[in-house]
């Protein structure tokens, strides 16, 4: 029984040893490899391999030494991605409470939406900085786009299924549109909507580095995440790289963290998705 | 029809009420019907008698076709101060605690939330369920939700309940209780009911008078008295008088099937 009982404890720690150990097998295979096949002496052989694949405490070494540029990169990345990430749930949720409110309005609006949607935002990017120039800006209308679509979608859906018995209930009690829409068709819509934030929460940080790629600069020390990948590729500093996939595998788990949190004090105490957890 | 004078006119008067949706054919069909304060009516039928009909028309959810529906001398969309709905499942936003829940509808009035705090206490003990107060919808049995539903229905003080099978889904043992507690609420704070069911038995123990419907379209078939005096207690049902009053109304339903 103890093992189940603490097996989420140890089943990850021992992946990890396993996965550290591929990984150093590997290297000293490529150093090997090197140094059989193709003839290269002890040194050239381990400076191929930090190319190829360099160890954890190697990335470490990386990411103390690019401190300065990560720690701005990291901070650009990750204000693109809250803004973008806050304006698409806002936004996503009023325009989600126009459609719900007016079947027209949606009529119209929704096609544009979905082409918005399924244009890809990468083949857009240029077209951003066209208009709004390169930079932290342009990042932010990369997230904003790719989160905005999920929310809308979620939203609508949550206000347009209020449950008919309930707003029967509204009708007796006389309640005036703004009540039923605050009092019931908002709350009834949360589930829904949190589903959509979570989407777009995961989306944020990968949508802010990918942008970054496309509609980045580094002028005025506005590089990000993804800017500095094509730097450190282009410099081959690999270490630097792997170091920068780690800090941006962080952003993801922060962001994915922070809106499962809210998700759950949201809905902990009625939903029946969580009650039967905490049962 | 020659009215007999009576001291007080009737709450609630049904006069060739006809009643269809859209283009289907007459749900009710010329329905007659005048009801005193502090009645106890059960509608009892087949399904598709248009006994729901009877309720929505009654508090304003859905217009008539023909005929007169007065609630209290005024049409039902202006009378709905004057009546609430106690739904088939209890209803209750799953969001709020019991508490909030049987607030509600005094929060949509407008009430302070210090009044409507206390008129809810009130309601909320007296169905029984102050100790629930805190509880979240879930926590709860069917039974309480329905009590918690009734209290939320009796928190505006309506002058008549309308209950679309409000026990339908609940066991045997949990309804009896409900029917009799219904009765001694009733006895404290006096309402008109109308009150739809599948139920003989507990149409019986509750009613003033059954209005037996048959179906295609909704006619009243038979008006059954029932004379017992209030208040009602368990007892009642082994009256043998009860018992031959059941006997009448299940084969007046019988007959209209």
């Amino acid at each position: 029984m103890y093992f189940k009982k603490y097996s989420p404890i140890y089943m990850p720690l021992i992946s990890t040893v396993v996965i550290l150990i591929v990984w150093y097998s590997l290297g000293s295979l490529i150093v090997q490899n090197k140094i059989d096949t193709d003839g290269y002496g002890q040194e050239d052989a381990e400076a191929i391999r930090r190319i190829q694949l360099p160890y954890p405490g190697e990335i470490w070494d990386a990411m103390i030494a690019e401190r300065e540029d990560l720690i701005s990169a990291t901070r650009n990345t990750f204000t693109a991605a809250i803004i973008g990430f806050v304006s698409s749930v806002t936004a996503g949720y009023l325009i989600a409470m126009i459609f719900a409110a007016s079947l027209p309005f949606k009529q119209g609006v929704y096609p544009w939406v979905l082409i918005l949607q399924m244009t890809p935002v990468v083949i857009l990017a240029p077209i951003i900085v066209i208009w709004i120039g390169a930079g932290l800006t342009a990042i932010t209308v990369v997230t904003f786009l790719i989160g905005f679509f999920p929310v809308v979608a979620n939203s609508t859906q949550g206000l347009v299924s209020t449950d008919r018995n309930l707003l029967d209930l509204f009708s007796v009690c006389n309640a005036t549109k703004s009540q039923e829409v605050f009092l019931l068709r908002v709350p009834y819509s949360m589930p829904y909507f949190l589903t959509g934030m979570k989407i777009a929460g995961t989306l944020a940080p990968i949508g802010a580095i990918t942008g970054d790629i496309f509609v980045g600069s580094s002028a005025s020390g506005g590089a990000g995440l993804g800017f500095m990948t094509i730097v450190y590729n282009s410099n081959v500093k690999i270490p630097a790289l792997f170091a920068t996939a780690t800090i941006a595998c962080t952003i993801g788990f922060v962001f994915v963290g922070s809106v499962n949190l809210i998700h759950w004090l949201a809905l902990r105490k009625w939903h029946d998705s969580m009650i039967s957890k905490n049962q | 029809m020659s009215q007999t004078p009576v001291s007080a006119p009737p709450i609630v008067r049904f006069e060739n009420l006809c009643k269809r949706y859209g283009n289907e054919p007459l749900v009710l069909k010329d329905l007659n019907l005048d009801v005193e304060k502090g009645e106890f009516i059960s509608l009892i039928g087949p399904s598709g008698c248009g006994k729901s009909t009877i309720l929505k028309t009654l508090c304003g959810l859905t217009p008539h076709t023909s005929g007169i529906v007065t609630v209290d001398g005024m049409f039902p969309v202006d009378a709905r101060e004057a009546s609430f709905f106690v739904f088939q499942d209890a209803n209750l936003l799953p969001w709020l605690r019991v508490q909030a829940n049987v607030e509600l509808p005094l929060k949509i009035k407008g009430q302070s939330k210090e009044k409507r705090g206390k008129t809810a206490s009130k309601m909320i003990e007296l169905v029984g369920l102050a100790d629930a107060a805190d509880k979240f919808p879930w926590q709860l049995s069917g039974g309480m939700r329905m009590r918690v539903s009734i209290a939320r229905a009796l928190s505006v003080g309506p002058s008549i309940l309308l209950l679309d099978e409000p026990f339908g889904a609940l066991d045997e043992m949990t309804r009896d209780r409900l029917n009799e507690d219904l009765l001694k609420i009733k006895e404290e704070d006096p309402f008109t009911a109308f009150f739809v069911t599948h139920s003989v038995a507990e149409a019986v123990f509750l009613s003033t008078r059954i209005v037996v419907l048959s179906a295609n379209p909704g006619e009243i078939a038979e008006i059954i008295e029932i004379p017992f005096d209030f208040p009602r207690t368990a007892e009642l049902r082994e009256n043998p008088e009860y018992l031959k009053l059941l006997a009448k109304a299940t084969h007046a339903l019988r007959s209209v099937e």
